[in-house]
């Protein structure tokens, strides 16, 4: 079981969070035109890398905020979380 | 009755206790401290069980948990349990064991006639042979194979016992409690560390409580004794017996197994029989010590062949003999301890060394003694069937490739000593890759991967001085990196026997005209030729030679074998064994009850079971619960012994022609509050929300970004900035987390707060024709008129001076409310609405009648927004504003959610308005179409209309709604049902939507 430093509540373990996907998605603004390319690829395509990975986590049983993480998907070494507006 | 093999005095047991047990029916005494096997041993008796395979006849090996042989039932009934250990299992008054294994008895077994035909059962047998016909695989070849082989049978019964759970953090764990462990947990206690020490047998000292050293002036054992007691009295120190840290997890955590009952004769009332410990160190500590390693030769399985380390285990803290006539067959000079004991004790062994000779301390200490030594020498086939009663010796050749003379040795048991293999399991979980340590001929952690350090002979220091130094220094450089102090312990000094190099050599070549079999892995029947044979027949890589023999398998995981097996490969194979490699280890290292992993979480207390403040009044009303989500729910109130379907209609009628009372207050409640709370819903829900007066309520579907309908619900606005948001009781987790990771993550600059207030409101629905009628009762003072509160309207009153919600939102189709208490007076409304309905016959329905209800209206719910459905399939494309982005629209133009023929919601009844539909029956044009029979949509829900009193279902149909007035069949498999139905509207009931706006 992993354990998590949530940016607010501090080192706490993975039962009390949900996994929210990869991070570096960014969702196309509201009302813009998307190009069916453009839109799949935000839906459906993922990078899955062995390796660094920066994705959300849900500190669901917790302050309940969402937020960044750094691990390696390899050897689940956690190297940083941050806060959603900070830099990881 | 006196026991032939125990020493008067020696051991750590209470003779002052004599404990009665039963082995194979047989009566039997043994003393408090006693594990099943040491007290079997006292007994005389090696005969404990018959070989996974070849039903050979086996005994015990070990004195711990490296016993590959010795597994037993335990018990019978419903507190019977399968391959216990019985080197492991403390003898306790009442103790009932059997072999395993066996038919009629481990004395007599049948299947031993394996054993005879054992040239047809190579390794791979059942791969090769149980292949053709392939339907002979289930119905013969399997049952038989399953019967003939495994090990004890589960209980049927449900487990009496309770078992716990704990969550423990510290800055160091330390796994093993020998010299190594004692001195690290004592040096980081000391320096202010939390500490546990975890030991997995009943006695802490481990090699110390056998072996005759010094330290600090003291024995060995006195030491650990004043160690421990030391630990103990520190607030900073939790020091665990009967602990098993099984495995090494990720980020430290560790996971151990406390057996806290068995071993207590009268247990306390609600002691847990085991106890799981999850506990996350900082830093952890294995001192796991190390496992003698078996020596190979002809018939080395036979009972009264064991490890000299056991040996001398059961004579150093059990006081027992494990033979009066021991043949002691070494490759090293631990094998000497054990000889030295049997001197001090009054037996004269005999000694077989494959070395040509050795000078240390303790073998000029045997040979003070007049031990009867006999270098390059080694056992080469052991006699007897079910006890050893001689053995062939043999004086090797120079090249130790054959014999120069064989000769016949009467002895009763054979001690072997292989040389020590590291217990490195926990070390390889963490992801250190292990070495390959010459010196040590065996495998040692290397880089650290966490925060992890093995030390003592688990890291290949055999010395009792390295020992002890590893142990004193890794405790306080730990410690102070955590503490940051500097109260450092000094190392005592120590006085041990010195040992010599082992001799690499390991195991005996036949004899000339002679297939003896030669045992490697003692658990699952692996001899010397199965090896060879994978070799032979291609299998290179060990993982794959593991797969083929089943070597180093099962619950041993090759403790004893591994290594044997390895070497055996790289001998064949002409490699050194780091080329050969090592299998995986994985957790857990010895075997953990089910009961254990699963602790409290059975039955109902496997999840939260969540209640409405009304629960009671239901229960007192005889409510028949239905799980809903987390939720127990009403599903129907029982009247006298009306079924379900009785009941259901009974409800569900009483809301067509009168009132009913619902208790809704699983229904997800999202408060939701801030300025710009009317843009953020106007980007979650796909209709318009910016023009959403104050005080009135609003459908609203939500979809996730792929387009497919996510949840619906309404969302009141209950001022300026403030709404009040209803999710289904399914979703409402969900859609939480939704809007949260939208507020925060995808749009930050919306001020908007949400917060789940489900469990802070008591709601019920009121619907039917008499429910203003009833409202007007409950609200005397208020207007709750068609203009009072109109359809779709919200307001706040008091309830008998409780501050109340009204919202006018219909789910039955009827004239309907929904209102909203405090939970604390949930049961004072629901009491109220009872006694002020009376007199319009008012009755409380549960879900079955509101499904009802929602059916035959054409309403949908989870059942048809199923992750699979987008809006314009259920009919509510109504509900896509064209005039605004929302969540989801884009996806909405992809070419599949245009094709005009997908799926639609219809409304189907049976042709002979009789015949129930099963849900999840398949809608097809020809009900005898081969199969399978091309599918044109599915059954969603059904119900019995009490509208028209006929049965009426939804389904979601292939390019539905041009097949409305069509004639199809619906086919249940499962049911063996095929019905021929009609294809109607989805509304069956109120088409217009009259009544909720009369």
């Amino acid at each position: 079981m992993l354990e998590i430093k949530c940016p607010y509540c501090g080192k706490r373990s993975q039962n009390e969070f949900s996994y929210g996907g990869d991070a570096s998605v960014k969702r196309p603004e509201l009302g813009k035109e998307v190009s069916d390319k453009e839109w799949n690829d935000f839906i459906y395509y993922r990078k899955n890398p062995r390796g660094k990975h920066t994705e959300f986590w849900h500190h669901l049983a917790g302050c309940r905020q969402w937020f960044k993480v750094l691990r390696s998907t390899s050897t689940h070494e956690i190297f940083k979380t941050a806060k959603i507006n900070e830099e990881l | 009755m006196k026991q032939k093999f125990r020493l008067d005095k020696a051991g750590y047991i209470n003779r002052d206790k004599k404990i009665s047990f039963k082995f194979n029916s047989v009566k039997y005494f043994g003393y408090e401290g006693d594990t099943l096997a040491s007290a079997l041993l006292a007994n005389g008796i090696h005969l404990v069980g018959r070989s996974f395979k070849y039903h050979r006849p086996r005994g015990f090996i070990g004195a711990g948990v490296d016993e590959p042989n010795a597994q037993v039932q335990l018990y019978s009934g419903e507190k019977t349990e399968p391959n216990a250990i019985a080197t492991t299992v403390e003898l306790v008054e009442g103790l009932e064991a059997k072999s395993q294994n066996c038919w009629p008895s481990v004395s007599f077994d049948l299947g031993a006639i394996n054993n005879f035909l054992s040239k047809f059962f190579p390794a791979g047998f059942y791969y090769k042979t149980f292949m053709w016909p392939k339907s002979f695989w289930y119905k013969i070849y399997e049952p038989i194979i399953r019967k003939a082989a495994g090990l004890g049978i589960a209980p049927l019964k449900p487990d009496p016992d309770r078992y716990e759970h704990k969550f423990e953090y510290c800055d160091i764990l330390i796994v093993g409690s020998g010299p190594s462990g004692l001195a690290s947990a004592l040096a980081a206690a000391k320096n202010g560390s939390q500490v546990i020490l975890a030991e997995d047998k009943p006695r802490f000292g481990g090699s110390l409580l056998t072996y005759e050293v010094t330290i600090g002036n003291k024995k060995g054992k006195d030491w650990a004794d004043e160690t421990i007691a030391q630990l103990k009295s520190m607030p900073n120190v939790i020091v665990k017996n009967r602990s098993q840290v099984f495995g090494y997890y990720d980020h430290n955590m560790m996971v151990m197994f406390e057996r806290t009952k068995d071993h207590i004769e009268n247990p306390a009332k609600f002691t847990p029989r085991q106890r799981l410990w999850y506990i996350r160190a900082k830093e952890v500590v294995i001192s796991t010590g190390s496992i003698e390693r078996p020596l190979v030769f002809g018939n080395n399985d036979r009972p009264g062949i064991m490890l000299a380390s056991a040996a001398n285990e059961y004579m150093k803290i059990y006081g027992v003999l494990v033979g009066k006539k021991p043949i002691i067959f070494t490759n090293n000079d631990s094998g000497y301890d054990v000889a030295i004991n049997f001197k001090k004790n009054g037996i004269d062994p005999l000694v077989l060394d494959v070395r040509t000779n050795s000078e240390s301390s303790v073998v000029r200490e045997a040979k003070n003694l007049k031990i009867n030594i006999k270098f390059s020498h080694g056992v080469v086939n052991a006699l007897g069937y079910k006890k050893v009663n001689a053995a062939k010796i043999g004086k090797l050749n120079t090249e130790k490739t054959g014999y120069k003379n064989l000769e016949k040795v009467i002895c009763d048991c054979i001690c072997v000593s292989g040389n020590w293999t590291p217990t490195v399991h926990l070390s390889s979980q963490s992801g250190n890759k292990l070495k390959f340590d010459e010196k040590v001929n065996a495998f040692i952690p290397n880089q650290s991967k966490q925060n992890e350090s093995t030390i003592g002979s688990a890291n290949g220091s055999f010395s009792l001085k390295k020992t002890l130094e590893e142990g004193f220094n890794t405790g306080y450089n730990l410690s102070k990196k955590i503490t940051g102090k500097t109260i450092k312990t000094s190392t005592p000094t120590s006085n041990e026997r010195s040992y010599a190099l082992q001799d690499n050599f390991w195991c005996m070549p036949l004899p000339k005209n002679k297939n003896y079999k030669r045992c490697v892995d003692f658990q699952n029947d692996v001899y010397v030729s199965d090896i060879e044979l994978a070799v032979r027949e291609g299998f290179r890589s060990i993982e794959h030679v593991k797969r083929y023999t089943t070597l180093g398998m099962a619950t041993d995981q090759g403790r004893t074998s591994n290594l044997n097996g390895l070497q055996l490969v790289s001998n064949i194979e002409k490699k050194i064994v780091p080329e050969v490699g090592h299998t995986t280890f994985r957790p857990p290292y010895t075997p953990v009850t089910i009961g254990a992993i699963v602790g409290r979480e059975v039955g109902k207390n496997y999840r939260p079971t969540r209640k409405s403040p009304m629960h009671v009044w239901h229960k007192n009303n005889n409510a028949v619960f239905v799980d809903a989500g987390l939720w127990l729910r009403p599903r129907y109130y029982k009247k006298d012994e009306e079924t379900l379907e009785v009941a259901a209609k009974r409800e569900a009628t009483n809301v067509r022609k009168n009132v009913g009372v619902c208790d809704v207050t699983s229904l997800g409640k999202i408060d939701i509050k801030g300025p710009d709370s009317a843009e953020f819903l106007n980007r979650i829900y796909t209709n318009a929300w910016m023009k959403l007066p104050i005080g009135k309520a609003r459908y609203g579907v939500m979809l996730r970004e792929d387009g497919v309908v996510f949840d619906d619900g309404t969302t009141t606005r209950i001022s300026e900035n403030h709404y009040h948001m209803t999710t289904t009781t399914a979703q409402a987790a969900n859609v939480l987390s939704h809007l949260e990771y939208y507020l925060q993550v995808v749009w930050p600059d919306l001020n908007v707060n949400v917060l789940s207030i489900t469990e802070q409101w008591a709601g019920v629905a009121l619907a039917g024709p008499n429910s203003r009628n009833l409202l007007s009762k409950l609200f005397p003072e208020t207007d709750v008129s068609n203009e009072g509160i109109p359809f779709m309207g919200f307001m706040e009153t008091d309830l008998f001076e409780v501050p109340a919600r009204i919202f006018r939102i219909s789910f039955s189709g009827e004239l309907a409310y929904e209102i909203n208490v405090e939970s604390g007076y949930g049961v004072f409304m629901w009491e109220k609405i009872m006694e002020l309905g009376k007199e319009m016959n008012i009755e409380p329905y549960g879900t079955e009648a509101l499904s009802t209800l929602r059916i035959e209206m054409g309403h949908v719910a989870g059942s048809e927004i199923d992750g699979r459905v987008i809006a314009s399939d259920l009919s509510l494309e109504g509900m896509l504003s064209k005039k605004k982005d929302f969540i989801g629209k884009r996806s909405l133009s992809r070419a599949a959610f245009l094709n005009p023929e997908r799926e639609k919601i219809v409304g189907v009844i049976p042709l002979d308005k009789k015949t129930m539909i099963p849900e999840g029956s398949h809608l097809v044009s020809d009900m005898n179409a081969a199969l399978p029979n091309p599918k044109l949509g599915h059954i969603s829900a059904s119900c019995w209309s009490v509208e028209y009193n006929n049965p009426f279902s939804l389904a979601i149909l292939k390019d539905g709604k041009k097949k409305i007035g069509e004639k199809l069949y619906a086919l249940s498999p499962l049911k063996n049902k095929s019905i021929p139905v009609e294809i109607v509207s989805s509304h069956y009931v109120d088409p217009k939507g009259e009544r909720v706006r009369s």
